[in-house]
């Protein structure tokens, strides 16, 4: 089994560094052996997760940054994903699944991160989101 | 037949507007921007358009492609008409089930099958 591979990336919002981000993660996790149901959850994760910290956790900051970090090995995928934003409640984001919210275009992204991944942890102020697949959620 | 995007393949099927996605990945959100106001600009002129979407060559779909879809689908039922899903690949179908969108969409296994319930 190879060792644990790490990466780091500061992104500013094109969409060719989300692709980059992506690629060096899934090639990460393709020399672990992780299995493409791993492959597809960490995807979704991470687009939803890179995606919500440019267009949302820096809205208001010029020219913000995105840090993020990375490590893989043959039990788990960590992924800490850092804006500059102020931060936010994710208590306090609506339920997009009531009734009520169905027809609501927005909203999604926290829950299906939630759904595949093995742990999700907004930390304080909200702007820096941890992650965790552990190759175990695969079996 | 009419090609109103690179991004999707739009054609005429008797009465029902087929759109089907030309891309693996529905991720990046300006291409996801472009398919929705394609397909609205397609639709706006139309009264009770029958609308089916197919999903057959996609892998990977974001929360904001989700949102399109909720948006095409509000647009569709206020004109007065009826959009179904179908060939959505099991891992995708999952991600509507997750999100209970199953509940507001009508979703159908294959292209035929909902073409049937357009009928």
């Amino acid at each position: 089994m190879p060792a644990r591979i790490e990466g780091h990336a500061i992104l500013r919002g094109p969409r060719a560094e989300i692709d980059a981000c992506q690629s060096a993660v899934e090639q990460a996790m393709a020399q672990h052996g992780y299995g493409r149901e791993a492959l597809f959850a960490v995807r979704l994760a991470l687009e939803e997760a890179l995606v919500n910290a440019i267009r949302h956790g820096n809205r208001h900051v010029p020219d913000g940054q995105v840090d993020f970090q990375w490590s893989v090995d043959g039990d788990e995928a960590r992924f800490d994903v850092r804006d500059q934003g102020e931060g936010f409640d994710p208590e306090a984001v609506p339920d997009p699944t009531d009734d009520d919210n169905l027809e609501i275009p927005s909203g999604r992204g926290i829950m299906l991160m939630k759904a595949y991944m093995s742990e999700v942890e907004y930390r304080d102020p909200g702007n820096h989101l941890a992650m965790v697949y552990r190759k175990s959620k695969d079996a | 037949m009419a090609n109103d995007s690179s991004r999707l393949r739009i054609s005429a099927v008797n009465d029902v507007v087929r759109i089907d996605f030309v891309d693996r990945d529905i991720l990046d959100e300006a291409t996801i921007r472009q398919i929705g106001q394609d397909i609205q600009r397609k639709l706006e002129p139309m009264s009770a358009p029958k609308v089916l979407m197919c999903f057959t060559i996609v892998e990977h779909l974001s929360s904001a492609a989700l949102g399109t879809l909720i948006t095409v689908n509000s647009l569709v039922k206020k004109k007065g008409g009826t959009l179904r899903l179908a060939e959505i690949r099991p891992e995708i179908l999952e991600v509507f089930y997750i999100t209970k969108l199953n509940k507001h969409f009508s979703i159908d296994e294959s292209a035929e099958a909902a073409l049937k319930a357009l009928a």
